[in-house]
Order: C-alpha cells, then structure tokens, then sequence
C-alpha cells in the first residue's frame, strides 16, 4: 500500500494537523512502509473471527444517576489559554 | 408532473436525567457558563467515562414502548470531527449497534391511522453551545450542555405529507413526556428535530436525493420548513436543475431554508467503538423489571377514558395528549366523586383558558386537581349553579381557598328552599299582575321575565330547576 | 543504602534508624548529582517531597504506617498529578498542571510513598527509545551513547541508576518491559484492567496499562500491589479482588510448566540474546520447572495489528489537544481552522504526527474493514492463542526484545525498525495479559531481560517465578558503573 502526498495532505485535514509542505514527501514515504507492515494482517484469513476490541470480555458497569460534581470552573480553566465571562474564546465559528 | 414528498425524521431528545452521560455533573438547565462541565465533561487529559444508569433505563424504556428490539449488547462508538463545542474531539455515539432497533408509531392523520417505522434509536452525549456574543471578534464556548444525554430517535422515510410529520414528531413528543423520559421542553432545546425531505415523481419507486433541515425547535417550524423545502426542490427539478445532498438550515424570520455550506465539507467520522467504554448489556431481568415500570400509554390510556369516563374521541384526545394533565383530570375526577364528564368540561374550558390566559402549564395550575374536583362535586349536588361555579372558581385560582370555604364566606350557597323561593315568587307575582295574565294568557315566553327576575333578586343563587317548578305551579293556579 | 531493597528500607524506617526526610533527601542527592547527564527526571517535587516524606515519618511514629510509607518514588510525567506539571513529554502539555491526580498515584499516596519527581517518557507515551520527548532522549546508564528503551525510559534509567528504589511506568505495546530490559531493571505489565487507567493520559486506551518498575521481582511486587485495585472512575478497571503479590514469592516452582514460543525462537534471533535467555531458561529448569516448546501461530502478526489498534485510539485520544480549553495554543491564529492545524503542529512532535495520521487513515471511509476490523480480528486470532497455550502451561518465557539497548540515533528516522523493537512484547497487550521483564545477562556489556508472561490475573505467579529466578541469579542487582558511588 503506497500513501500519496494527497493521501497525507487530506487525513492531516482530517486530523487537523498543519503539517509543513516540505515534509508531506516524508510522511507519505513513513506511512508507506508502515502500511507495508500492516499488510503482513492479510497472510491469515479472518473472514469468520470476529473483531476483538478489548481485552476481556466485559459489560459496561453503570453508574447510579446522582450528581457528584460541583463546579470548579476557576480551577478547571486555570489550564485555558483564553477565557472570558467564564467562556473559553476561540476565534469565531461561522455557522 | 405530479410529486410526492418523501420525509425521515432524527429526533433528539435530551433524557431527564439528573447527571450527565458519563460523568457526575449535573444537567440542570440555565446554569452560569461552563459551572456544570466538570473535568470528564471539558475532555481534559486522564479523565474517563462512566455510563448513566438512568440514561440506559430510559432507552429501553422507549423501546419498550415502541415495541421495539432491544438490543442484548450495544456498543458505543466515537464520532470523530473537530468543533470548539465537542470538547473531545469526538463525540461518544452508538453507531452500528444502537441500544434500541426496529419498531413502530402509529399516527392518525384526517381519521386515517399510518404506521410510521423507527428505525432505531440511539444514546450518545450532547454538545456544548457556540455564543456568538461579540467576545473581541471570538466565539464564546460553553460546555454546560456537553454530555447531557440524548437519545437519538430515526425514523424510517415513511411519511408523504408535512402533515404527518408533524403528527408524528407529536405523538414521540407526547410519548417521552408519558414515558417521563424528556422534558419535551424545546424551547430549551430538550427536543429538537432534524428532517430529511425529498421529492420524487408519483409512481416513481427509487427515492429522490434528500436535504437535511436541521434544529426545527417547534411544530410550526416543521410544517413550514418542510413545505418550503418541498416547493424549493420541486423548484430546481423542474427549472432543469438537480437536488444536491446537503444540510439545510431554516430561518423562521425568512421562512426559508438556506444551506449549510460550513458544515458540508467532507465528513469523515472515522467511527470506530469507544476503548474506553465496554458494551452495554441489557439482560432479561433488566427487560422484565422495565416492562412492569412502564406507564399506560396514550394510545391506552385515550381508549381507557373513552370507556371508563365516557368522554367523546375528542374530549378524550385533548385530556391524554400531556400526562400530566390526563392524571389531573383523573385525580379531579376522584375528588369530584367521579363527575368525568363534568370535570372534563371544567378542565378543558374555565382551566385551560384560565392556564392559557396567564401562560401555565397545567402543572403549575394555581388551582389543583383536588379543589377542582371538590368545586365540581359542589355543583354536581347542586349546592351552586354552574353559574355560580364559574365565581368560585377565581376565588379559587386567586386564593388557597376550597370551593367550600369560598361558598360558605361569600354565601353563594344556591337556595333550593321552596318555602323561601314561593315567598319570592309571590311577591313578584302580586307585584306583576300584567306578567301574570300574559303568561295565563298563553304567552309561555314571559316565563323568562320571571326566572330572570328572581335570579337577579337571589344575585343567582336559586336553584333553576326549582324555580321553573315553583313558577310553572304557581303562574297556573 | 542505594541497592537495599524496599523490605529493608522500610524496616530501616519502622526502626528509625533512617526517617523518610533523610531517606528522600538522600534520593533527591543523587537525582542531582547524576540526573544531569541522565535527563531522566524532568519535573523535581522537592519541596513537596520533603512535606510528605515529614507526614510519613510522622505515619511511622504513630504506628499507623505500611510497607511503602516513607518509601520514595518518581512517577511516570503520563499520571496526572494536581499540583504538579503533567506534560506527558509533549510540548503540547509543556504547561498543563491536572486539577486532578491519577488513581494509581492516588493509592501510592495513601500508602504513604513520596513522590521525588515525574520521569521522562516518549512523547505521548510513543515511542521506544525514549528519543520522541519534548524534553530530549533519556541516557541508559549502562552506555550513556545508548537509549533506555521506551515509552518509560525515564522510569527505567533512574531506577537502573538508583535514583530511585521503584518508579510506575505503563505500557501499551512493551513500554515497561523494553526498557526494563534496556536497563537491567525488572519491571511488570499486569493484566489489562487491573490498575486504573484514570489520570493516566490515554495513548491507546484498550492497551494502556500502567505498572511498576523496581530492583527486584520483591519490590516491583510491592509496589504493584499498592497501585492495583477496583476505580469506579474507570469502566475497564476490573472489579476482581486483588491477590496478595507477595505471599507466593517463597513458593517453590517446582513442577511449574514453562512454555516457550517457537516463534520467538527462530534463526533470526540474536545468538548473544538466545543464548542468555537459553540460559536463564536452564535455571528455571534447574528450579524444578518443566520446559515446553508451544506455539503461538498468529504472533507474528502482533506488530501490524498493533499499528492499526494503536495508531487509531491514539488518533482519537489525542484530538481534545486542540488548543481551546488546556495545553498549547499558537500565536494569533487567524481562523479556527487555523488553530486547530497550528496548535497541533507544533505542539505535537513527529512521531506523535505519524501516529495520528496512520490512525485517521486506517479508519477513514473505505479503508476501515481492510485495517481497523481486520486488525481486530487479528488481536483476537492472538488471544485466542495465548488462551489455547496456557491450557498447556503455567507462564511463557521469551526474551524481551530482540537486542541490547541500541545507539541513540539508530532507529530514530526508520519508524519501522522502531516498532520491530517491540516485537516480543506487543502481543502481550493485545491479549492484556500480564506480563514482565527481568535482568537475566549481558550481551556486549549491555542487559539482557527475560520475558516472563502469565495468565490473566496471574500476577502473583508471574513474580513467584521471577523472584524464584532472582533467588538463583543476582542478575537484578548490578548496578551501572559509576552509580555505585554513593554522593
């Protein structure tokens, strides 16, 4: 599997991810030969395995419905690079 | 040509719970900005989901009452995009294996009955809020709302008419309230709506390409919306132009739908299942237990009032369409020692126009369904007229008052006493001798001279029925 | 004072002949004095260190005081600490102090250890060199021109340099085991679910598991016990009683039956590596354990699976980076989308990059079966074999990884290369069994580990028969020329 420069340009918009123009050669070349790897997966036939996505075989625990959180906003935003009014300030959204 | 409207609904509706989806914030509505987003809520690093119990209880609760399947595992997934209200970057959505599969609404539309597919209904987070307030030329972002539950209702594109659009997102509106999971508040936002619309030629079996109309918050909209898409589509086919895919907004100011461009680029949500959470398992107790704790439905509890309480289709239509207000007229009916067809007059003429009047839910009644049915009771025994009743009724709504202290204080206890009524009606009769033989005379109508006569002299208090006896006795002598 | 195991640290201390001020003020002194050059510890807790090491030592007089009071540590900088910097070795998080601390650090605390300081880490937890860090690669103090392994280089080269008598370190693909080996430390994985993930920042989620790295299987088991457990704060932390580490440690293992994967042992394996693992193998067997060849036929596909698995939770994990509510925000961006792409590429480094990209590539629209689902299918395909191989055997032995800790540089801009580095041990955690590392040689002067892997939550039998091994060898308690000094 041969990854494109417009291969990596389009998951780097995916991913929201500037990445430098100078260095799309490189990544497209990186993910190549990952993908190279990733396609050993196809020696084995998995036609009837079905897909594992944890490690045990477990059910969701659920939780009683009580609210335990009391705010905090001052000590949770203190990480925020922009606030106001107790908002976090992005620049602005055109619906 | 001839075109027939194809309509699908998405239905969002936030559940009742009191704490978010997966965390324990709490989901009240209104808070200041961002004072109910905790650290799980804001996505900060580290932090983990944790799923509602309630939440999962009111899915299967829905499904239950849709006659739905209901799923055995179900598995969250994460719906990856970037928008400065999803604070994870994803939002945590059940995606191919929803809680709640196929099953069915009926509506009723012009007396005929539809049956509306669902094609399943799924629990995922909600965002937060966008405010465009002038922050410097920012965009403001509040994460209060981020988390709250929502389950999200599909239909199958089964209805042709915005008439039956309506009618279904009104009949899911009424039954989340019955089911008393959603507030069906959407005003605030607890119930929005998206609707995918299309045309294709009568006849014709392939679908035509849908828009997508989002965030209708009232039923007005929807009709609107959908009939204007409709005319718009319609429009472009036959100006030689093609239907594009795409999200449509609806300006209610404009009454028109105008495209989503920003939000139409590319979208790649990259689903995969949420490693953080493990699937949902709903066991057969769990289905058991939630069975027994389901309410009677509109449709039942209608057809029940029509039997029990002999109510017309109608009168029996309006008293179930809000749960609440189907068991204020029930406890009413209780205190009135069951006068149901009486109590159905009262609640949907003088209390409902009263609710109306001053913008109340019934729920906030100044005057509760226990004072309403004693008010009844009262004139059922005739102790006061309805006439009467109607002057009660606001010492009701402005007072704490029952109905049988308001007729005691303001005396307006009906006089059925004869010996008392023929002293008045004597009187009245030497005083009008012409009356008298006018009325003996054959002149049946001058009866009404009398009873108005005596009503104004009693201010309304004689009972009716014995006054037309007294009078029909007495004028024949 | 340096290499005294935790049980003797902690009767010095229940003895008073040192308290918990003087012994941290001790490892604080050779943080210091050897730190330099190491670059193992990035953010110091001195002062606060102090402050918990007097409440300890106040703990211990009142008698209300455990194995771990007192005892000091340095965490892995991906637990998140309130009050102290987490950076997870990320520019991106060159600021961010968590309003909140990890539970695994939680329960450490409540034991009563002192926490030193946070160690160096891959950025994000990716990498196995150590060399992706904001902070710079971390030395191995066996060959400073080496790398300590990764992702918990850090962790390991100040426990091999005895900065510390134990530290916490996770792994999601060998990153406590790798560079365990690197650094002639033993460390332990244990089985998914068994040490809360809360706090802990997510690299790949259905991988992650955080554990502990020590001098010995003793004190690694210790440690372990303390940071293991039930948290209703995590949906995959198993609610399963946690068995008592240390009470099989003396048992004898004798009749145990040891498997040993043939696919691990092939004509590709290193023959200085073979041959110190077939020795470490010869005494076990000399122990009174039986040695079985199995197969683990799918194995070979546990690097490709891995780097679909891994690279797409990581893709989504890392998305909250986005510059709006913590962490790094470029200059004046000029639109959202501006801010978002920025933030992003300079806050995240290479390889954190490559990783993101590979995982919304192999779940982007029409490539999600082929990669994603397929790759799920093969982790099963390795579970199921772990699970076929154990009905058979007590633990699987192999080595750790397929060399000696390598030159800095080496495998820096080959990614593939990098990632075969892991060979041994990635399939371990698709499985999420537990599994461990232990010094059992050298090869060109540089430490060789043993793997060692159990059944799920077989913990307790993973360190008999580590601690058994190191009752035979004293592998465990070389210490890196120039550290013996004490400062």
């Amino acid at each position: 599997m041969s990854i494109q420069s417009e291969d990596v340009l389009k998951i780097a918009h995916l991913a929201r991810l500037g990445i430098q123009q100078e260095q799309v050669e490189l990544y497209a070349s990186d993910l190549s030969n990952i993908m190279n790897l990733v396609e050993q997966m196809n020696q084995v036939d998995t036609s009837d395995i079905e897909p594992m996505a944890h490690p045990l075989d477990q059910s969701q625990r659920l939780r009683s419905d009580v609210v335990t959180e009391v705010n905090q906003r001052e000590t949770l935003q203190q990480n925020a690079p922009d606030i106001e009014d107790g908002l976090f300030l992005v620049p602005r959204v055109i619906d | 040509m001839q075109w027939e409207t194809v309509i699908g609904l998405e239905i969002h509706a936030q559940l009742a719970t009191k704490s978010k989806i997966f965390s324990g914030a709490s989901t009240a509505f209104g808070a200041e900005p961002n004072t109910q987003a905790c650290a799980v809520d804001l996505g900060l690093p580290g932090t983990l989901p944790v799923l509602n119990e309630q939440a999962v209880r009111f899915a299967v609760k829905f499904g239950l009452a849709i006659g739905a399947h209901i799923a055995p595992y179900s598995v969250f997934a994460r719906k990856n995009y970037f928008y400065p209200d999803l604070p994870k970057g994803y939002q945590t959505s059940q995606f191919d294996k929803p809680i709640v599969g196929l099953g069915q609404i009926d509506i009723e539309v012009d007396g005929e009955v539809k049956t509306i597919g669902v094609t399943r209904a799924h629990l995922e987070e909600d965002a937060g809020k966008s405010l465009h307030e002038d922050y410097q030329g920012m965009t403001g972002v509040d994460l209060n709302r981020a988390g709250t539950p929502l389950l999200e209702i599909v239909s199958e594109p089964d209805m042709r008419s915005s008439a039956e659009a309506v009618a279904f997102v009104k009949k899911l509106h009424t039954l989340v309230q019955y089911l008393g999971i959603c507030d069906g508040n959407m005003q605030e936002g607890s119930f929005r709506c998206d609707v995918n619309v299309s045309v294709r030629p009568i006849g014709q079996e392939e679908f035509g390409t849908r828009a997508e109309i989002k965030n209708l918050n009232s039923f007005r909209f929807i009709e609107k919306a959908i009939a204007h898409e409709v005319e718009r589509q319609i429009d472009v086919i036959e100006s030689g132009g093609r239907v594009v895919q795409e999200t449509r907004l609806y300006d209610a100011n404009k009454d028109e739908t105008r495209s989503m461009r920003s939000k139409e680029e590319a979208n790649d949500y990259r689903y995969f299942p949420c490693p953080d959470l493990l699937p949902v398992e709903i066991t057969a107790e769990l289905l058991d237990e939630m069975r027994g704790d389901l309410p009677e439905l509109p449709e039942a509890k209608k057809l029940r009032f029509q039997a029990q309480y002999k109510l017309s289709d109608y009168d029996a239509d309006v008293l179930t369409t809000q749960r609440v207000m189907a068991d204020y007229y029930e406890d009413a009916v209780n205190f009135s020692d069951g006068e149901a067809k009486l109590v159905a007059n009262w609640v949907m003429g003088e209390l409902s126009a009263g609710l109306n009047q001053h913008g109340l839910d019934i729920s906030a009644s100044p005057v509760g369904a226990e004072r309403l049915g004693a008010l009844v009771k009262r004139i059922a025994d005739q102790t006061i007229s309805g006439k009467i009743a109607k002057q009660v009724f606001e010492f009701l709504w402005a007072s704490e008052s029952t109905a049988d202290e308001v007729i005691e204080r303001e005396g307006l206890m009906q006089i059925s006493d004869s010996g008392e009524l023929e002293k008045i009606i004597d009187q009245l009769m030497a005083d009008n001798p012409a009356q008298v033989e006018q009325f003996r005379g054959g002149k049946s109508k001058v009866l009404g001279f009398f009873v108005g006569s005596i009503m104004k002299q009693t201010q309304g208090k004689a009972n009716p029925q014995e006054v037309n006896k007294l009078l029909q006795e007495k004028l024949k002598e | 004072m340096y290499n005294k195991s935790l049980q003797e640290l902690s009767s010095s201390l229940q003895d008073k002949e040192i308290s918990s001020v003087e012994l941290s003020q001790y490892f604080l002194n050779r943080i210091k004095h050897f730190d330099g050059e190491l670059n193992s510890v990035i953010t110091s807790n001195e002062e606060a260190a102090l402050v918990a090491a007097a409440e300890a030592d106040k703990r211990i007089q009142s008698g209300d005081s455990g194995l771990l009071t007192g005892i000091p540590l340095l965490h892995k900088d991906i637990f998140c600490t309130q009050g102290l910097r987490t950076s997870c070795g990320s520019k991106m998080l060159d600021n961010f102090v968590a309003p909140y601390t990890a539970t695994a650090v939680t329960k450490l605390e409540q034991a009563g250890a002192v926490m030193l300081g946070k160690t160096n880490m891959d950025e994000f937890a990716m990498g196995s060199s150590n060399e992706t860090s904001f902070y710079g690669g971390v030395k191995n103090p066996w060959d400073l021109n080496t790398v300590p392994g990764g992702s918990s280089g850090g962790s390991a080269a100040a426990v091999a340099a005895r900065l510390a008598p134990i530290a916490s370190g996770t792994d999601t693909g060998g990153s406590i085991r790798q560079p365990a080996a690197f650094c002639g430390i033993t460390g332990i994985k244990p089985t998914y679910g068994r040490v809360s993930r809360y706090g802990m920042i997510a690299f790949a989620s259905s991988l992650d598991q955080a554990g502990t790295f020590a001098k010995s299987a003793e004190d690694a088991a210790m440690m372990l016990q303390a940071m293991s457990g039930f948290d209703e704060k995590d949906s995959t932390s198993v609610n399963k009683p946690v068995d008592d580490l240390l009470a099989n440690l003396g048992d004898s293992i004798k009749g145990l039956t040891v498997g040993l994967p043939k696919e691990f042992f092939t004509d590709d394996l290193d023959s200085g590596i073979r041959e110190t693992i077939e020795t470490a193998i010869d005494t076990i067997k000399s122990a009174g354990a039986h040695i079985k060849e199995i197969s683990l036929p799918n194995i070979n596909l546990s690097v490709p699976a891995y780097y679909v698995v891994a690279p797409a939770e990581c893709s989504a994990n890392l998305s909250r980076f986005d510059g709006v509510r913590f962490g790094y925000r470029c200059d004046s961006p000029k639109d959202l989308e501006d801010l978002y792409k920025r933030s992003r590429d300079e806050g995240f480094g290479d390889e954190v990059k490559r990783r993101i990209m590979m995982g919304a590539y192999v779940l982007s629209a029409g490539y999600y079966d082929a990669y994603y689902k397929k790759a799920q299918q093969v982790r099963r395909l390795i579970k199921n074999d772990f699970v076929e191989a154990f009905k058979g055997v007590d633990i699987i032995a192999s080595p750790t990884a397929p060399s000696v800790a390598f030159s800095a540089g080496e495998k820096k801009d080959d990614p593939v290369s990098m990632y075969l580095s892991d060979i041994f041990t990635i399939g371990v955690n698709l499985a999420g069994l537990p599994g461990m590392s232990v010094p059992c040689g050298f090869v060109d002067n540089k430490p060789v580990g043993l793997q060692l892997i159990g059944n799920y939550f077989e913990e307790s039998r993973l360190l008999n028969v580590a601690h058994q091994y190191q009752q035979l060898t004293d592998w465990h308690l070389a210490v890196p020329a120039g550290y013996e000094q004490e400062v």
